[in-house]
């Protein structure tokens, strides 16, 4: 596979919403992993949304900087009268570009989905589909990528094997990441914010390479921090 | 199945029950077996006049259908169009299209084509509502993946929207198989000499009320016949695709 790319460092959102959020400015941190997290409804996701380009659906008063970015949400989004291939291959049929089949079977290995190519959607597991959206995501090859609680439908062993996964295939890409699990952000995150109806706020992440192992001492000890946070 | 033939069971033992109880005379009310004994009798008559009808129901439902996902995508791909024509679908359906027979005779004729144009009618408000419908509720998350990934307005239609309105599709054309045969009997009823509607009327006319019951049964069996294959046809599709 290719050295990714990451996106420009002046990547970020600032500006408010009025009655969502106040004044803010989000900078992500280049080629790392940006964990937002926050209460239900703070905005998370509409700062994701502005990144993508999306419509939000609120009176966003501010600048956004972007790049060619790929999403990957909660709801990953897969075209069920695809397989599993064609839902990798997704970006270029819709562009009516050619994709390289031995790229999507590259990626589809990596995602430890060889041998399920031609599965419809259906006929695959949530942890699997999910997969199946990082492939898709891995397939754009964007410098900046957005993930929206993407592992939080998953039991805790898949939540911990597929962010793990995320995380390793991502490197070297910019990367959004909004959830809602102090612990998934203590293991998968470079940097930590903290979103309240008053703005951003950074929280220091351990030492250590991404992603970090979920029992170790400084890890669990971020979690408890953010947990704090985000009861406060 | 098991279900279905009790019910058609009872269904003829009740019918047999209120010819004994009520006494009337078999020109009021004939009994099942006086229907069966005709249905045997004048099955060449039938069957020619279900022939007819037959081929009308299935002309109009395929140019029915045809016509309803073209104004559909249509409406879809053009979004003034679909504001404008959004309103007049549903004044549309309010219309008695039954009405309409008479005028469609007079302008087509005693012919195959006021019947076909009579099914068209019929069929194809339902099946433009039901994609127009699915068209324009596409899945959100779907969506956005395919907003971010660049995907053009056209790309867009037909690789999502298009695909994900299929069960809704394929819900408007069950109604329009179940509506097709009433039509076409409609626009028999009303002209010409040929199909089982005619056939119904002309026994009504004679008092032959055995020979009516026995033509509506068999466009009972018909609909009942078409409605199964497209059912199972549209199943076997969506299933495919992983509906």
């Amino acid at each position: 596979m290719t050295r990714p790319t990451p996106a420009p460092a002046s990547v970020g959102v600032s500006g408010e919403a009025p009655g969502l959020f106040g004044p803010l400015a989000l900078r992500l941190a280049q080629g790392r992993v940006t964990c937002l997290l926050g209460a239900s409804g703070v905005g998370k996701s509409t700062l994701l949304r502005l990144l993508a380009g999306l419509p939000t659906g609120v009176d966003f008063r501010g600048t956004v900087d972007s790049a060619p970015a790929a999403l990957m949400g909660q709801d990953p989004g897969l075209f069920s009268w695809l397989t599993v291939a064609q839902n990798v291959a997704l970006g270029a049929r819709l562009r009516g570009e050619r994709a390289d089949p031995a790229r999507i079977a590259a990626l589809i290995d990596a995602v430890e989905l060889t041998g399920l190519e031609t599965r419809l959607p259906a006929n695959l597991s949530g942890g699997q589909r999910q997969r199946v959206a990082l492939a898709r995501t891995l397939a754009e090859d964007r410098p900046l990528v957005l993930l929206d609680e993407p592992f939080s439908a998953l039991d805790a062993r898949l939540r911990l094997m597929t962010g793990d996964m995320a995380v390793r295939l991502l490197k070297g890409r910019t990367v959004l990441m909004v959830t809602h699990d102090p612990a998934e952000a203590a293991r998968l995150g470079d940097r930590f914010l903290v979103m309240t109806p008053a703005g951003l706020a950074e929280i220091d992440a351990p030492p250590g390479e991404v992603p970090r192992r979920h029992d170790a001492p400084e890890v669990l000890a971020a979690q408890a921090g953010l947990t704090e946070r985000l009861i406060a | 199945m098991i279900r279905g033939v009790i019910g058609v069971l009872a269904a003829v033992a009740l019918w047999q029950a209120a010819v004994w109880l009520t006494g009337l005379p078999p020109y009021l009310l004939p009994g099942p077996a006086k229907v069966a004994q005709t249905l045997a009798a004048s099955r060449a008559e039938i069957a020619q006049a279900a022939l007819f009808t037959a081929a009308e129901t299935l002309v109009g439902l395929v140019l029915g259908a045809g016509l309803g996902i073209a104004l559909a995508l249509a409406m879809a791909a053009w979004r003034p169009v679909g504001r404008a024509l959004s309103p007049a679908l549903i004044v549309s359906q309010t219309i008695p299209v039954f009405a309409l027979a008479p005028i469609l005779t007079l302008w087509l004729g005693f012919g195959l084509a006021p019947k076909i144009a009579m099914v068209v009618l019929i069929v194809f408000v339902p099946v433009a509502q039901a994609l127009y419908d699915g068209l324009m509720a596409p899945p959100a998350a779907q969506m956005d993946v395919a907003r971010v990934m660049g995907a053009g307005r056209w790309a867009m239609l037909r690789h999502l929207r298009l695909p994900a309105a299929l069960p809704r599709l394929a819900s408007g054309l069950r109604l329009g198989a179940i509506y097709a045969p009433v039509g076409a009997v409609i626009g028999e009823w009303v002209g010409g000499a040929r199909g089982l509607g005619a056939l119904m009327i002309q026994a009504n006319g004679r008092m032959k009320t055995d020979l009516m019951f026995a033509a509506l049964i068999v466009v009972v069996a018909l609909s009942l016949a078409l409605y199964a294959v497209i059912d199972a046809g549209l199943r076997r599709m969506l299933a495919r695709r992983g509906f």
